[in-house]
């Protein structure tokens, strides 16, 4: 067994850079890296680029980061809910690189699988596909875009172990597989760090290959976006 | 004229037996309270799940279960989880039978726009560029005029492109439509709405073929 566990969330930070670009998972404040963005907030580094789906809210997730001007460019699929960052990126102060969904996910996994790029339809005649190639397959218009570089890859998963591999939960999933293997350091904070051998092989959902550094995360605060619920009859 | 619920009422007439669903923020998410209950359909939320039921009750919300809006939400026996990457594949792949989802501008060649009005508006596309590119079956639910009373029909749009021709269907409160080569054809019109009202509403072409019968949304 490689081992890949770290004693806590400062040696799991060891390298990062002002300058540096960094893929964050989650989907909203759904399955992200808590930990990893709380140490990158007191670390201060800057100018940093975002690899995100979301770009959090005003007071957690990313948005701690863009209150301290501390994100220099921002890659997500969609940014509302925030007005801090939508205050930065109309005055000019955040540069932003706004992804189809599926691309940005897709560009993520092509990091992990060793693939420079691929063709999508998405964003085919939009802004999006602006100084591309484009190519037609089978009669339809396809975009090429290009497999993403980043430094380092912070993940959330539910369960993980000595060996960092990885079970997710539930919609907190998302975004986090596809970044595993995706950069050039990964760094998995978990709800639960458990002995190598604890976890059902046949269950795990990223082995530890695709992992250089596990930690037990702590004090997750979980925020929910939007509690929606129904009335018992 | 239609509300939003009644719009979700038309559109969940148009779901089928053995259909995966994926459906958009805002009246798209009313569309699964209105569908049949003698079918079996799966909703598919992009986010990462498929067979997404009824939000949960007062205290039992998990903070690790949403739906695309941010939503917490529950799932139905036969459910399951899966990445964002797989999300998509189910999309691009053709493997979703439909997609609904909401608009600021149809044109009458099927071209939509709905992610950012510049200098005013960028919340991003989200997933919404990778649906319209691939879905077969599209099904645009909005209004039919925006709030300055403007249509959003048009011949072309105004805003950035979210897809180009891909729209085949549109239920607005007004009316049910269908994109074809020639422009909007009528199919329907809302209770109590008449055809020349419908015609004053749309700025694109709009044809008429005979008489127009009223939606059956009882």
């Amino acid at each position: 067994m490689i081992r890949k566990t770290v004693a806590n969330v400062n040696e799991a930070l060891e390298g990062v850079k002002d300058g540096m670009t960094l893929m964050l998972g989650g989907f909203g404040l759904c399955g992200i890296p808590e930990n990893a963005i709380s140490k990158l907030v007191s670390l201060g580094v800057k100018d940093i680029t975002c690899i995100s789906n979301n770009a959090g809210v005003d007071d957690f997730g990313l948005g701690l980061l863009l209150q301290k001007r501390q994100i220099k460019k921002m890659i997500s699929s969609y940014v509302g809910e925030n007005d801090e960052f939508e205050r930065q990126m109309l005055s000019g102060e955040l540069d932003v690189e706004l992804t189809p969904q599926g691309t940005l996910a897709e560009k993520c996994r092509a990091a992990q699988g060793g693939f420079p790029a691929f063709f999508t339809p998405a964003g085919y005649g939009t802004e999006v596909a602006e100084g591309k190639e484009t190519r037609e397959f089978n009669g339809k218009m396809y975009v090429l875009e290009e497999a993403y570089k980043a430094d380092f890859a912070f993940v959330k998963a539910w369960k993980g172990d000595e060996a960092g591999n990885l079970i997710f939960k539930g919609t907190a999933r998302n975004f986090n597989p596809c970044m595993c293997g995706a950069a050039k350091v990964t760094v998995v904070e978990v709800e639960e760090l458990v002995p190598a051998g604890s976890l059902d092989p046949n269950q795990i959902h990223i082995p530890g290959i695709f992992v250089q550094r596990i930690f037990q995360g702590n004090a997750y605060e979980k925020r929910i976006e939007q509690r929606t619920v129904r009335q018992r009859k | 004229m239609l509300d939003k619920n009644g719009i979700a009422k038309r559109i969940a007439q148009e779901v089928k037996d053995g259909y995966y669903v994926n459906l958009g923020i805002g009246i798209p998410t009313l569309v699964a309270n209105f569908v049949r209950e003698d079918i079996s359909v799966e909703f598919q939320s992009e986010n990462g799940v498929l067979g997404m039921g009824p939000f949960p009750f007062d205290g039992e919300e998990d903070a690790d279960l949403i739906n695309a809006g941010k939503q917490t939400i529950t799932t139905l026996p036969g459910a399951s989880f899966f990445d964002s990457s797989l999300s998509f594949a189910m999309i691009r792949g053709k493997h979703v039978d439909l997609t609904i989802l909401g608009a600021m501008e149809v044109a009458q060649n099927g071209d939509i726009a709905n992610w950012k009005i510049p200098g005013k508006m960028v919340k991003g596309m989200g997933g919404a560029m990778d649906l319209v590119a691939s879905a077969e079956q599209i099904i645009v639910a909005m209004m039919h005029t925006n709030r300055a009373g403007e249509s959003k029909l048009l011949k072309q749009c105004s805003l950035p492109l979210t897809g180009v021709g891909c729209v085949k269907k549109i239920v607005t409160n007004l009316a049910v439509l269908e994109v074809t080569p020639k422009g909007f054809l009528l199919l329907e019109r809302a209770p109590g709405i008449s055809v020349a009202e419908i015609k004053t509403a749309t700025d694109g072409v709009l044809i008429i073929e005979g008489d127009v019968p009223e939606m059956n949304i009882a």
